[in-house]
C-alpha cells in the first residue's frame, strides 16, 4: 500500500550542519577518501620510492619517505582516510616498520572492493571472501616462514638482512652495510626487551652520513661543573633524582614567620645546611661521580667540587634511566642507606667531543644494555629522516628478536600469499572467489608498485614473477637494483614474518570495516570558543 | 502560528513570545513526529542481521566511531528532533535492560508508525490504533512464550550458549572470531555467575581494549588488567604469591581538610619540621613493608623520594590507579581498601597467584595484569585489535555477547532468530484480528504487517528479494506448522534457524515488542507541538 507522504515542512532531525551520507554515496566519499590517501603516500613504496616534504604551519620542514610520518602530519577530514591513518599508526606503535605498505595494501583491497561493488556483488560477500582470502594468505606465509631463532649466529645474519631490507627503502640506503650492522649491534644489547628508548640518538650536524657510529659506552650530552675532573677512571657513579636546590618543604600549610632579619639569616643558614647535610650524604656513599635528574644549584656543586667528585646535573628521564640501565646502577631518592644502593660502575668517564659539541662519554661499562648511536649529517633535516629511518630499523629488529620468523621480501611474499589465495579462490563456488581473486591482486598491486616507482616495466616484471612462482621457485621476487627477476634467498633479501602478517591482517581489517559502511553521519566540526 | 484576532483585530497573545513560535496541531503534528522517528528507523534498517551494513559516525572533535550497534549509532548521531529523541531513548533502554537487540526494536518501531500512519489517512482515531495495537502486542507475547524453548547447558557443555552468543556477534565486524570470543564471554560470565540466584553482577567482568595486535590476540585474564606502569623502572616486573595492599591515600605527609597554617620561627623548628617529614615517608613506607605486602596499588601519585624508598624495600609499586579498577582489584583479591597508613595489617592485603607488567608494542606501553586472585570471581575480557575502531567496536560487541548470556543464564528459555518468531507472531497476530470486531481489527492487521518489516528487512539487507522470501515464509510456516522457519540470510541453504544455530532470547524478543509497541503509542498521543520556529522548519 502506497504510504502517505507528511505534508507539512520536514521535521528537523539531526542537529544543525550534521551532514548524512547515504548508501552508494556514502561508499562513494570513503572509498575516494580511502583512495587518495593510498595514492598520496604509494610513491614512497620500496627501495626507490620517493620522500616528501612536509611543512608545518609554523613553518617547520619534514623531508621523510616514512609512510607513518606523512600520514600523521596530514591532517584529514575524511572519516574512511581516517581509519586508514589509524591502522598504520598502529603498525607504527606494534612493529614500526611497514606503515607506507599497509596502507597501500588496504587502499589496494578497497580499490578492487569497488570494482565486485560496481558488478552489484553484495559488500557483505566481498568482506567474507576477503576474510576467507586473507586465512589463506596468513597460511601460505606462515608455511614460508623461515625460523632461525634457536641459532644465534644465523639469527644474526638474518635480523643483518632484514635491517637491510628495510634500509634500502630509505635516506640510509647508500651505506646501509654500515647502518645494518648498527642497528643488529644496538638491538642485540637490548638482550631481548624491546624499549627502543634504551637506544639513544645523538644528532650532530656535520661530517658525512657514514661517520655515524654506534658508541661502545654510553654518552651523555651535558657538560660537567666547573672545575670538576674531566676524565675519572674507575667511576663508581651514584645516579639520582633528587633536588638539588632547596628540599621543598612537604607538610602542608607549613609557612616560616619570623621576628627579625636575623632569624632570617638563621633559617637561610640553616636551609643551606640541610642541603650540605644531604650532599655529605651522597658523598657517604663513596662514589666519584655524581649524576642527578634534577639541577643541581651552586653551592652543592662546588661541595662535590671539592671532594673530587664529577657532578652532572639536568640529565633527562629517559637520560637518567639509560644511565642506569648501561652503568648497572639504580635511580636513587633518598640517601639514609648507603649499604643498599646499588651504584653504577664504568671504566672511564671523560669529557669528549662530538663536532663542536662538548658531551660526556661513559666507557667501559658494567651493564651493556642501553647503548648511543651517533648521527652525523649535513643537515637537520637529514638527520630526522636517518633517525627515523633507523628507528624503523630497531624496531622491526627488536620485534624480530622475539619472533623470529623471516620470510623473502622483494615483492616475493606477496606474489606467494597472492599464489596461494588464487588457488583458493580456484575451489570457492559462489560470488565471493570474485573477492578472493580480487584480494589475491591486490597483493600483487604492492610488488607491482614497487617495480612502478623503480621505473621498471612493473607488468612484464609481475608476470615474469608470478610465473616463476607458479612453477613453486619461491625465492623470487624483484631484483631492484637491475630491474629483472632475481632471487631472494642469494640476494639476501629478509623481512619479519610479524611485519608481512600483521600488514595482512590489519589491512583486512580496515579494508572489511570501510567496504561494510553504508551510511556516515558527520557532526558540524565543534565551534572554537571565541 | 495561528493567532486569534479580538474584535478590533488585535491578536490575542497565549505563549510568551508566540510571533516567534511555530505550532502544528493535529493529524499533521502526529504526521510530522512519524516522520522524524521513521527518519532514524530507514537509517537503522540497513543494520539489521548478520548482512546488515556498518555507519560511520564522525562526532565534532573529527573522532571516527564504526559501528553495527543500534543504540550506540543513535547516540552518537546527535538528533535535535524531540521525537527522534525519544526513538534514541527506546534503544537506549532496551541497552540497559537487556543489551541487545537494539537495532531491532528502532525498526520496528519505525514500522508500528509506518503502519499508524495509514491507519491515520483511513481516519482512524490515534487512540482506537493504540488499543488494537496493545492488544495485538499481548497476542504476541502469548506467541513467543508459545514458542520458546528451553536450552540446557551446564559449566562443562555450553554449545546453545556458545550458539546464542554467536547469533549475537553475527552482525558485528568481529563476527571472523566470533567463536572464540564467545567462547571467552561465556567462560567470564561463567566465572562471575551466582547460578542459585541466577544473577550475574556484569560490573565484575571488566572489557579493557588496547590498540594494536590483532583480534585474535584477544584473551580470557583470570583477573584484572591495568593500564598502567610500574612507577619505578627498576622495580621488580613480576610478583609471584603477590600480597597486595591497596591504598587510597596518598604518601605524603597529613593533610588536614580544615584550612591551617604551620608557623616556623626559628632554626631548631625547621629542624625538627624536616626530621619530622622524613619520618612521614619512612614511616609509611615502613608499615606497609611490616605488613607483608609486596605490591602496592595507591589510587594516588607518589613523589620520587616515597617512590624510591618503595623500591629500596622490593615493593612493586603502581600509582594512579583509578577508582573502578581500586574497588574491582580489591574484590577480586580480598583485599580491603586500606584508606589511611596506620589501618594496615597483613589481614587486608590482597592476594594474587602472580602480578606481572607486560609491555606491548614498540612504544613503551606497559599494562599490569593480576591473575589468578584470591577470589576467581573477577576476570577481565582484554580485546586487541588493529585499529582503535576496531577495537571499540569489538568492546561493544563483547558487552552485547555478555548481556545476552546473561539474560540466558536468568531465564532459559529462547526463541529462533533470522525473523521466524517474527512471522509466527504476525501469522498469530492477523488470525486474531479476525476474531476482533470493531475498528481495532484494522490496526491489529497493520500490527501484523509492522512485525513483517523485520524479516523483509533481513532479507532486503542480504540481498533476497523480500515480499517473495516474506511469501515463502509465511506458506512455509503455517503448511509445515514450523515456528522456526526464518530468512536464510548467510545462504545456508536451509531455512530452519534451528540447524542454522540462530538463537535470540525470549526476553529480549518480548521486551521489544513491548518497547516499541509503548513507544508507538506515546507519540501517536502527540497532537500538538510547539516549539522556536527554527526547530521546525
Amino acid at each position: 500500500m502506497q504510504v502517505p507522504r507528511y505534508q507539512g515542512p520536514a521535521p528537523h532531525v539531526l542537529k544543525r550542519d550534521t551532514s548524512e551520507e547515504k548508501g552508494e554515496e556514502a561508499r562513494m566519499s570513503s572509498f575516494i577518501g580511502a583512495l587518495a590517501l593510498c595514492d598520496l603516500v604509494k610513491t614512497t613504496l620500496g627501495p626507490k620510492g620517493m620522500d616528501k616534504i612536509l611543512q608545518s604551519a609554523s613553518g617547520d620542514i619534514i623531508v621523510t619517505n616514512d609512510g607513518a610520518t606523512i600520514l600523521k602530519s596530514v591532517s584529514i577530514d575524511n572519516a574512511a582516510a581516517k581509519i586508514l591513518v589509524d591502522i598504520s599508526k598502529t603498525q607504527d606503535d606494534e612493529i614500526g616498520d611497514g606503515t607506507t605498505s599497509v596502507c597501500c595494501l588496504a587502499g589496494e583491497l578497497l580499490r578492487e572492493a569497488e570494482k565486485l561493488l560496481d558488478a552489484k556483488i553484495h559488500p557483505q560477500l566481498v568482506v567474507s571472501g576477503y576474510r576467507i582470502a586473507a586465512n589463506a594468505a596468513q597460511k601460505a606465509l606462515q608455511e614460508a616462514a623461515m625460523d632461525h631463532g634457536a641459532n644465534f649466529e644465523q639469527l644474526k645474519q638474518d635480523l643483518f638482512y632484514i635491517a637491510k631490507t628495510t634500509l634500502s627503502s630509505k635516506l640510509l640506503a647508500q651505506s646501509r652495510d654500515h647502518f645494518a650492522k648498527m642497528a643488529v649491534e644496538a638491538v642485540l644489547r637490548l638482550k631481548g626487551s624491546t624499549n627502543l628508548d634504551h637506544i639513544q640518538f645523538i644528532k650532530k650536524t656535520g661530517g658525512n652520513l657514514s661517520d655515524s657510529y654506534l658508541d661502545e659506552g654510553f654518552i651523555l650530552e651535558k657538560t660537567l661543573g666547573v672545575g670538576q675532573p674531566k676524565r675519572v677512571e674507575n667511576a663508581k657513579i651514584l645516579i639520582a633524582n633528587t633536588p638539588m636546590d632547596t628540599d621543598k618543604i612537604k607538610v602542608y600549610g607549613a609557612r616560616v614567620r619570623v621576628d627579625s632579619y636575623n632569624k632570617v639569616a638563621e633559617i637561610e643558614e640553616a636551609e643551606q645546611k640541610k642541603m650540605l647535610e644531604k650532599c655529605q650524604k651522597i658523598l657517604n656513599h663513596g662514589i666519584n661521580c655524581f649524576v642527578n635528574r634534577q639541577l643541581i644549584y651552586n653551592r652543592p656543586e662546588q661541595f662535590f667540587t671539592d671532594h673530587g667528585i664529577m657532578a652532572i646535573e639536568h640529565a633527562d628521564f629517559d637520560g637518567v634511566e639509560r644511565l642506569a640501565l648501561v652503568t648497572g646502577g639504580e635511580v636513587v631518592s633518598t640517601f639514609d642507606h648507603p649499604e643498599l644502593v646499588k651504584l653504577g660502575h664504568c671504566g672511564l668517564i671523560e669529557e669528549s667531543m662530538i663536532g663542536e659539541d662538548r658531551v660526556i662519554r661513559f666507557s667501559n661499562c658494567a651493564a651493556k644494555e642501553a647503548c648511543t648511536i651517533v648521527l652525523r649529517g649535513a643537515n637537520k633535516q637529514i638527520l630526522d629522516e636517518a633517525e627515523r629511518s633507523l628507528h624503523d630499523a630497531l624496531c622491526v629488529l627488536s620485534q624480530t628478536v622475539n619472533h623470529s620468523k623471516v620470510v623473502y621480501g622483494g615483492g616475493s611474499a606477496e606474489m606467494l600469499m597472492a599464489k596461494a589465495v588464487d588457488e583458493v579462490a580456484k575451489t570457492i563456488p559462489g560470488k565471493q572467489s570474485l573477492a578472493v581473486e580480487g584480494f589475491a591482486r591486490a597483493l600483487r598491486a604492492i610488488p607491482t608498485i614497487v617495480a612502478d616507482n623503480a621505473g621498471f616495466d612493473a607488468t612484464e616484471l609481475i608476470s615474469e614473477m608470478r610465473a616463476a612462482h607458479q612453477k613453486g621457485e619461491k625465492e623470487a621476487g624483484i631484483d631492484i637494483q637491475n630491474g629483472i627477476l632475481g632471487n631472494m634467498a642469494k640476494l639476501h633479501v629478509l623481512e619479519s614474518f610479524k611485519l608481512k602478517s600483521y600488514m595482512v591482517s590489519s589491512a583486512t581489517e580496515a579494508a572489511e570495516m570501510i567496504i561494510r559502511v553504508d551510511d556516515i553521519i558527520k557532526a558540524a566540526p565543534r565551534r572554537r570558543e571565541e | 502560528m495561528s493567532l486569534i484576532f479580538d474584535e478590533y483585530g488585535r491578536p490575542y497573545i497565549i505563549l510568551q513570545e508566540q510571533e516567534r513560535k511555530t505550532r502544528i496541531k493535529g493529524l499533521d503534528a502526529i504526521r510530522s513526529n512519524i516522520t522524524a522517528a521513521r527518519t532514524l528507523a530507514r537509517t537503522l534498517t540497513t543494520s539489521l542481521g548478520p548482512k546488515g551494513m556498518d555507519k560511520m559516525l564522525q562526532s565534532q572533535d573529527g573522532d571516527v566511531t564504526v559501528t553495527n550497534d543500534g543504540a550506540t549509532i543513535l547516540k552518537e548521531m546527535d538528533v535535535e528532533n524531540q521525537v527522534a529523541k525519544l526513538m534514541v531513548e527506546l534503544a537506549q533502554s532496551q541497552d540497559d535492560e537487556i543489551g541487545d537487540g537494539t537495532t531491532g526494536v528502532v525498526v520496528l518501531a519505525g514500522a508500528l508508525l509506518e503502519q499508524a500512519l495509514i491507519l491515520l489517512d483511513r481516519g482512524i482515531h490515534p487512540t482506537k490504533i493504540s488499543e488494537g495495537f496493545d492488544k495485538a502486542c499481548e497476542v504476541c507475547l502469548d506467541k513467543l512464550e508459545q514458542i520458546s524453548q528451553k536450552i540446557e547447558f551446564n559449566e562443562n557443555s555450553y554449545d546453545d550458549l556458545v550458539k546464542a552468543a554467536m547469533t549475537t556477534m553475527s552482525s558485528k565486524v568481529v563476527n571472523r572470531y566470533s567463536q572464540q570470543l564467545a567462547e571467552i564471554c561465556i567462560k567470564a560470565i561463567f566465572s562471575v555467575a551466582d547460578f542459585e540466584r541466577k544473577d550475574i553482577n556484569l560490573d565484575l567482568i571488566k572489557v579493557e581494549g588496547k590498540v594494536g595486535g590483532t583480534l585474535e590476540d584477544s584473551v580470557l585474564v583470570n583477573g584484572i588488567v591495568l593500564d598502567k606502569d610500574v612507577s619505578h623502572p627498576q622495580m621488580p616486573k613480576a610478583v609471584d604469591n603477590a600480597k597486595i595492599c591497596i591504598l587510597t591515600c596518598p604518601f605524603e605527609p597529613p593533610k588536614p581538610k580544615t584550612k591551617h597554617k604551620l608557623d616556623i620561627d626559628s632554626v631548631e623548628k625547621y629542624r625538627d619540621l624536616q626530621k619530622a617529614e622524613q619520618e612521614y615517608f619512612r614511616d609509611m613506607v615502613q608499615r606497609v613493608k611490616d605488613s607483608g605486602a609486596n605490591v602496592v596499588l595507591c589510587q594516588w601519585g607518589f613523589d620520587d623520594e616515597a617512590n624510591h624508598l618503595l623500591y629500596q624495600n622490593g615493593l612493586l609499586a603502581v600509582r594512579w590507579v583509578g577508582g573502578v579498577e581500586i574497588e574491582l582489584v580489591a574484590m577480586a583479591t580480598h583485599g580491603r581498601i586500606i584508606p589511611r597508613f596506620s589501618e594496615i595489617s597483613e589481614k587486608k592485603l590482597g592476594r594474587a597467584g602472580k602480578v606481572r607488567e607486560v609491555s606491548l608494542g614498540t612504544t613503551h606501553d606497559h599494562v599490569i595484569f593480576i591473575e589468578d586472585c584470591a577470589n576467581s570471581k573477577a576476570v577481565t575480557i582484554f580485546l586487541r585489535g588493529g585499529s582503535k575502531m576496531a577495537v571499540d567496536e569489538a568492546k561493544r560487541s563483547v558487552h552485547d555477547a555478555l548481556c545476552q548470556v546473561r539474560n540466558l543464564i536468568r531465564d532459559q528459555r529462547i526463541v529462533y532468530g533470522g525473523g521466524s518468531s517474527e512471522i509466527a507472531c504476525s501469522l498469530a497476530v492477523s488470525e486474531f484480528a479476525d476474531k476482533v470486531s470493531g475498528v481495532e481489527q484494522y490496526a491489529i492487521r497493520c500490527f501484523a504487517d509492522a512485525l513483517d518489516a523485520i524479516p523483509s528487512a533481513l532479507a532486503d539487507n542480504s540481498g533476497l528479494s523480500s515480499l517473495e522470501t516474506l511469501g515463502a515464509l509465511k506458506a512455509a510456516q503455517t503448511k509445515q506448522n514450523n515456528s522456526r522457519l526464518g530468512v536464510d540470510c548467510l545462504g545456508l541453504g536451509t531455512l530452519d534457524m534451528k540447524e542454522q544455530n540462530v538463537y535470540e532470547t525470549l526476553l529480549s524478543k518480548k521486551q521489544q515488542i513491548q518497547l516499541a509497541t509503548q513507544l508507538v503509542k506515546m507519540i501517536l498521543k502527540i497532537d500538538d507541538v510547539i516549539g522556536p520556529t527554527d526547530a521546525l522548519t
